[in-house]
């Protein structure tokens, strides 16, 4: 229940604390444990790919479109990967409808950032005439509905999409590009994972409700290969950590992302 | 069912006779696969789902509330504010995620179709929001959206005098039709979207594009009225299904 | 001049539920000498009147009505309390601490914004806003346990007859539980358990409000619940 007016409840705050006190969370689950986490390939059928992520009551839905675009100019020779995250007005009272919110840009640059550092797509087999036609691969993120915790099921969401998606093959004669009836897959070379950790006073817990993000003092993203590597970090909350709190963080946060790429 | 079978018999004014069947199949009085759910938004105060065709589309509906800013707020009625918006993916090729004139347009006729049907008098000053969010889109989708959306505001336990139903008819090869899938609508000659009152009787949405004889656009708006009221038995059951326990309890 | 359907029946709005004369209760409406419902919910009955117990609905605030609210504001004067309105609640000076306003009184020292409070709406003034007390036995600020939320139309079923179901959760559970109108229950154990136990059986009575017998199911689950814990 958070409040409609951005106000964090004195009594919500002291009982989440009260209860974290005795290593218990307000939903039961110890701290290293997840909700419960459903993942749907291909929901969408008009799209290059998709996938639909739940994680308690949090719900993401990712659609991935392959269309021939311009490159940009640094990179003329390489396909395009674009994020981009929308919190839709259904998805809580205090969402509105309109221009995303910072908050919606943060949570498409993380996931952005985790599949571009991971270096998911071999981007130079993405150009169809070098400077002036290459793929864009359109990743677009929506929230259906928030209960905390986007960060790990936009993550797990887009990377499920990805790997299933399938563009269309185009041949190129003497400069004029045709579409053929021939689909393919992407060739998604890495797989990142994110897995986000919220600091209550000094107490670490993964995957945080919308009421333990509304009451947490910092928070921590880390998104893993399947090597294990980290490609991506993101530090939010108004607190600080120290570096044993890191080390102890980092540990369990790889743990944690072993754990959620069984559901790949 | 039978009133469809007669309008779709009395298309004389059309060149032909013999009904051809669709592309998908169905007959010309025949409405594309429609699936209804309930209460499925934990943090909206009503919601639905809507399959329609290949259209998936989640409405939530908040409040009544209070309206900001505060000056638009209406003293004698809460106001009924649709807005509809399509995802980036749920058309081809994607679009921008920036609504557009005709999105702000649905919303206005989404409005005009389900005020009728609402009691706004009982709470003055306030807002009601109805979010439409098109994940998929397939023709048709300000029908499936307003099917939608009732139900939600149903689910929000807003006091209503009807359910509103929708549907459109349209003329495909001279052949008047009932629930035009994308592929129709954009082949077609002429598209009619319907909205409906079944219990007063009223029609509180109605456009066309397209060339019609008035004869002809009337055995449409005709054949629209009978695919609601095929809807509205669909909205009804939707509403029914999460209480379902109840009617095998209390027998 | 009959019914059309029988008590207890769900209806859905625009349900024809009698031809013919008879005063229309909750839920109900009159349209061309018809009585119709408004919302969703079991029709009921009465020798002359039909009302629809509602099974979906917001919160009407009525004078009287024990409610539970949160702090958003501080005006000069009086606090802006939301309980779940269309209009935010008043909450002024003199209703607070029984003695009249001066400047010099530091608001927040009573009430802070972000506090919980539990207050009866002792009015509702020409915009029907709702006018707050916290004057009274039990009322004011709330400093423990937690709030979950209700359908407000179904807080009469988790009161009961005379408070029947709720004291039967009382004693159950051992949770202190202050149920608002307005569809905010707090709820306080003295453990965890007490408390998950208490949140369970609400959310049964959620569920299954519209199902008749609901008491002894809901005695029936608080015992299986204690037989689990032991």
């Amino acid at each position: 229940m958070a409040s409609k007016s951005g106000i964090v409840s004195r009594l919500k705050r002291r009982k989440i604390q009260e209860v974290l006190g005795a290593g218990n969370r307000m939903d039961g689950r110890a701290l290293d444990e997840y909700r419960e986490i459903t993942l749907k390939t291909g929901p969408m059928e008009k799209t290059s790919g998709s996938a639909e992520v739940t994680i308690g009551k949090s719900r993401v839905l990712v659609g991935v479109k392959v269309q021939i675009g311009s490159p940009f100019e640094d990179t003329p020779e390489k396909g395009v990967l674009m994020c981009n995250a929308e919190f839709t007005p259904i998805a809580h009272p205090t969402f509105e409808p309109g221009r995303p919110g910072e908050n919606s840009i943060e949570l498409a640059r993380v996931v952005d950032r985790g599949l571009r550092s991971a270096e998911i797509l071999d981007f130079g087999k993405l150009s169809l005439i070098d400077g002036s036609a290459v793929y864009m691969v359109f990743v677009d993120i929506y929230v259906l509905s928030y209960d905390g915790n986007l960060f790990d099921a936009a993550a797990l969401a887009a990377i499920a999409a990805l790997k299933t998606a399938k563009r269309p093959v185009h041949t190129v004669k003497a400069g004029v590009i045709t579409l053929t009836k021939k689909t393919q897959a992407l060739k998604i070379l890495r797989s990142p994972l994110a897995v986000t950790l919220a600091k209550i006073g000094d107490t670490f817990m993964v995957d945080p409700t919308a009421d333990e993000e509304e009451v947490l003092d910092a928070r921590l993203t880390v998104a893993f290969d399947e090597d294990g590597n980290i490609c991506t970090i993101q530090k939010g909350g108004s607190d600080g950590i120290t570096t044993e709190e890191l080390h102890k963080a980092l540990e369990l946060a790889q743990v944690k992302a072993a754990e959620l790429r069984k559901h790949l | 069912m039978s009133k469809a079978k007669i309008t779709t018999k009395k298309k004389t004014t059309t060149k032909k006779t013999k009904e051809k069947t669709r592309f998908d199949g169905r007959k010309a009085n025949e409405l594309r696969p429609l699936k209804i759910e309930s209460s499925v938004l934990p943090n909206a105060d009503g919601s639905a789902y809507i399959e329609m065709g290949r259209n998936k589309i989640l409405v939530g509906v908040f409040g009544p509330r209070e309206m900001h800013p505060r000056r638009f707020a209406k003293p004698n009625e809460a106001t009924l504010r649709c807005r509809y918006h399509m995802s980036p993916f749920s058309v081809d090729p994607r679009r921008s995620p920036a609504p557009s004139r005709r999105d702000t347009e649905i919303g206005m006729v989404m409005n005009w179709a389900i005020e009728p049907a609402v009691f706004l008098e009982k709470y003055p000053r306030s807002v009601i929001d109805v979010y439409a969010e098109v994940l998929e889109a397939d023709g048709g989708t300000r029908t499936a959206c307003i099917n939608a959306a009732t139900v939600a505001l149903v689910d929000a336990g807003i006091p209503m005098r009807d359910l509103v139903s929708s549907c459109a008819a349209g003329v495909i090869d001279g052949q008047i039709v009932l629930d035009l899938g994308d592929y129709e609508d954009k082949e077609g000659e002429a598209d009619v979207p319907v909205a409906y009152l079944p219990k007063l009787g009223k029609i509180t949405l109605l456009q066309m594009d397209g060339i019609l004889p008035i004869k002809v656009f009337t055995d449409c708006v005709d054949l629209a009225i009978d695919g609601c009221l095929q809807i509205n038995e669909i909205q009804r059951e939707a509403l029914k299904k999460k209480y379902g326990i109840s009617e095998e309890a209390e027998e | 001049m009959s019914a059309l359907f029988e008590s207890r029946d769900l209806v859905i709005p625009g349900d024809v539920l009698y031809e013919g004369r008879i005063r229309t209760g909750d839920n109900t409406h009159r349209s061309e000498g018809k009585v119709s419902a408004s919302r969703i919910g079991l029709v009921n009955y009465n020798r002359d009147v039909v009302s629809v117990i509602a099974l979906e609905a917001g919160f009407s605030p009525l004078t009287g009505d024990l409610v539970i609210g949160e702090v958003t504001d501080i005006q000069l004067g009086r606090w802006m309390v939301d309980i779940d309105t269309s209009e935010e609640a008043v909450l002024n000076v003199p209703d607070a601490i029984d003695a009249p306003f001066n400047p010099d009184i530091d608001m927040t020292r009573i009430l802070d914004i972000g506090d919980t409070v539990v207050a009866k709406i002792v009015d509702l003034d020409r915009r029907r806003t709702p006018i707050l007390s916290i004057l009274g036995r039990d009322l004011g600020r709330v400093d423990e346990g937690f709030l979950m939320k209700l359908t407000p139309s179904k807080i009469p079923r988790l009161i009961g007859k005379k408070g029947s179901m709720v004291n039967m959760i009382l004693n159950k559970t051992g949770c202190n539980v202050v149920i608002g109108q307005n569809g905010r229950i707090l709820i306080h154990g003295r453990t965890r358990e007490q408390e998950e136990m208490a949140v369970k059986v609400i959310n049964k009575v959620e569920n299954e409000a519209h199902i008749s017998g609901l008491t002894s199911r809901v005695q029936e689950y608080l015992r299986i619940l204690k037989e689990e814990k032991r």
